[in-house]
C-alpha cells in the first residue's frame, strides 16, 4: 500500500508560550512527595547565548519502569497521578526545571534493561525540528554502564552530555543538574529515534 | 518479550534540515554533529496520552472571548489526524496558537505595530475525536513582518502542536493557507527543499464546509509517522 507523505515540521517560532505556557506543567509530581527531584539547566546556542524562547518536553516511566501507555505490557504497576509527561518553557536566562521522581529501568532491545532516563524534546525559535536527547542520573553509575544507548557513544565526553549532575550537599530535596548545548564544543548529544 | 515494532524512519527525510541558512536564527541553533541513532525501545513507542486532561469544548472556538467577537473573517479549520497508512489517530491532544487578523502575536516579544484586539487571545486546544477529526473556530491570521532580512513577511499561518500515539511521532509545524502570494520569500516556509512536502502545509479552500452567512471552512488532514512493517511482518 502507498504510504501517505508525513506533515513536515516548523518551528514553534517566538510567541510559543502563548499555547505552550501553563501552569504547573513542570511539575510531574508535587514537591512535597517523598523522593521528588528537581531536575532543572539552560539552554545554550553555538555561541554560548542562552536561549530565552525554547520549549523542553520530557517522557519517563514511574518508579516502577512503567510507561503509562497501552503498548507497555509489563506487569509492573501503572500509577495514577504519575503521567510520565512534563513540559517546561525557558525564562529569560535560559532556564527550565522539572519536579519528578527518578523512573525505574525500562526494557531495552534484545532482554536488556535500560537505565534510568528520561526522553526529552528540544523545541526552539531558530529550530525548524525538535532535538531528541535523553537524560540519565549520574548517581546511577552502575545501571548507565549497562545501557546499550549510553555504550553507543564512543567518546566520554559526548557520552557526558546526556548524564544530569547530582548536586551534592543541599538540604532540600535532590537535584540534578542538565544542561542542554544546542551547538559547540559542549554540544549534547542528539538522537535519531 | 518481543521487540518493539519501529516507526518509519524513511519519512524523517521529509522535515526541514536543522541548519537552513536563509533562516538565520538556525545558524547558531542546530547541532553539528550527526543525531545518534536509537533503535526504538519501549521508551520512544510509548508516550503521553493525557487520559486525564481537562478540555472545555469552548477551547476549539478562538473567535469569541467571554462572549466578545474577535475582529476579522471568521473561518473553520478542520480534518484529520492519520498515520502514514491512512489510519486515524483518535484521542490525540491539538494545540493551536496564531497572530490576529492584523498579524499581531499577544504576546510581549511582538513589537509589530498592528492592533491588538481585546477579544483574541489566539490560543486553542482539541482532542481529536474516535475518527481522528479535529474542527477549530478561529479567524484568519494576517502576514506580519520579522526581523529575518531587510521587509521580510511571514505568510499567515497557524502553529500546531501534535503528540500522537507515541514520543516518536511528537510534531509542532505550521498550517499555512492557499495561494499566498509570501510563499515565494518565506525562508521557514522554503526550508523545505521538496515542492510537494512544502505543498502538503498549505490548507484548502472548501466551500461545502463553510457554513451560509457565517463562517469560511479551510480543510488540513496532519499525517504523522506511521509503523514501520505492519506487526505481521519480522514479529517473534
Ligand atoms: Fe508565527
Amino acid at each position: 500500500m502507498s504510504k501517505l507523505g508525513i506533515t513536515a515540521s516548523q518551528t514553534v517560532g517566538p510567541f510559543l508560550t502563548i499555547a505552550l505556557k501553563a501552569d504547573g506543567q513542570e511539575y510531574i509530581v508535587p514537591e512535597t512527595v517523598e523522593g521528588a527531584l528537581k531536575l532543572s539547566g539552560r539552554v545554550y546556542d553555538g555561541e554560548g547565548q542562552v536561549v530565552p524562547d525554547a520549549v523542553i518536553e520530557i517522557w519517563q516511566a514511574n518508579i516502577f519502569g512503567k510507561y503509562d501507555h497501552p503498548e507497555d505490557t509489563s506487569d509492573f504497576e501503572i500509577i495514577n497521578d504519575f503521567s510520565g509527561f512534563g513540559r517546561s518553557c525557558t525564562d529569560k536566562d535560559g532556564h527550565f526545571f522539572f519536579i519528578t521522581l527518578k523512573p525505574g529501568r525500562v526494557p531495552g532491545r534484545g532482554n536488556t534493561l535500560q537505565a534510568p532516563h528520561v526522553s526529552v524534546n528540544v523545541f526552539a525559535r531558530g529550530m525548524l525540528k525538535q532535538q531528541v536527547t535523553r537524560i540519565y542520573f549520574s548517581d546511577e553509575v552502575k545501571a548507565n554502564t549497562e545501557d546499550s544507548v549510553l555504550n553507543s557513544i564512543d567518546d566520554d565526553s559526548a557520552r557526558n552530555t546526556l548524564i544530569a549532575q547530582r548536586k551534592e550537599g543541599n538540604d532540600g530535596i535532590l537535584e540534578y543538574t542538565f544542561d542542554i548545548h544546542l551547538q559547540g564544543k559542549m554540544e549534547t548529544v542528539f538522537f535519531d529515534v | 518479550m518481543s521487540e518493539p515494532l519501529e516507526y518509519s524512519r524513511k519519512s524523517k527525510n521529509d522535515h526541514p534540515p536543522a541548519r537552513y541558512e536563509g533562516y538565520k536564527s538556525t545558524v547558531h541553533r542546530s547541532p553539528q554533529r550527526k543525531p545518534i541513532k536509537i533503535e526504538h525501545t519501549l521508551t520512544e513507542v510509548t508516550g503521553p496520552l493525557f487520559k486525564n486532561e481537562k478540555i472545555d469544548a469552548g477551547e476549539s472556538d478562538l473567535s469569541i472571548v467571554d462572549g466578545q467577537e474577535a475582529q476579522g473573517q471568521r473561518i473553520y479549520v478542520s480534518g484529520k489526524v492519520l498515520d502514514e497508512d491512512g489510519k486515524p489517530v483518535p484521542n490525540t491532544l491539538i494545540e493551536i496558537w496564531q497572530c490576529n487578523a492584523a498579524g499581531r502575536y499577544k504576546h510581549a516579544v511582538d513589537q509589530h505595530p498592528a492592533p491588538l484586539d481585546p477579544n483574541f487571545t489566539g490560543k486553542g486546544r482539541i482532542v481529536s475525536n474516535e475518527k481522528g477529526e479535529y474542527k477549530f473556530t478561529t479567524i484568519k491570521p494576517g502576514a506580519y513582518p520579522w526581523g529575518n532580512h531587510y521587509n521580510a513577511w511571514r505568510p499567515a499561518h497557524i502553529h500546531f502542536s501534535l503528540f500522537g500515539p507515541a514520543f516518536a511521532t511528537r510534531l509542532i509545524t505550521q498550517m499555512y493557507f492557499p495561494d499566498d502570494p509570501l510563499f515565494a520569500f518565506d525562508p521557514i516556509f522554503n526550508s523545505i527543499s521538496d515542492e510537494a512536502v512544502r505543498k502538503r502545509m498549505i490548507s484548502k479552500f472548501d466551500l461545502d464546509t463553510t457554513e451560509p452567512d457565517f463562517a469560511l471552512s479551510f480543510k488540513f488532514d496532519f499525517v504523522l509517522r506511521g509503523r514501520e512493517a505492519t506487526p505481521f511482518e519480522g514479529q517473534d
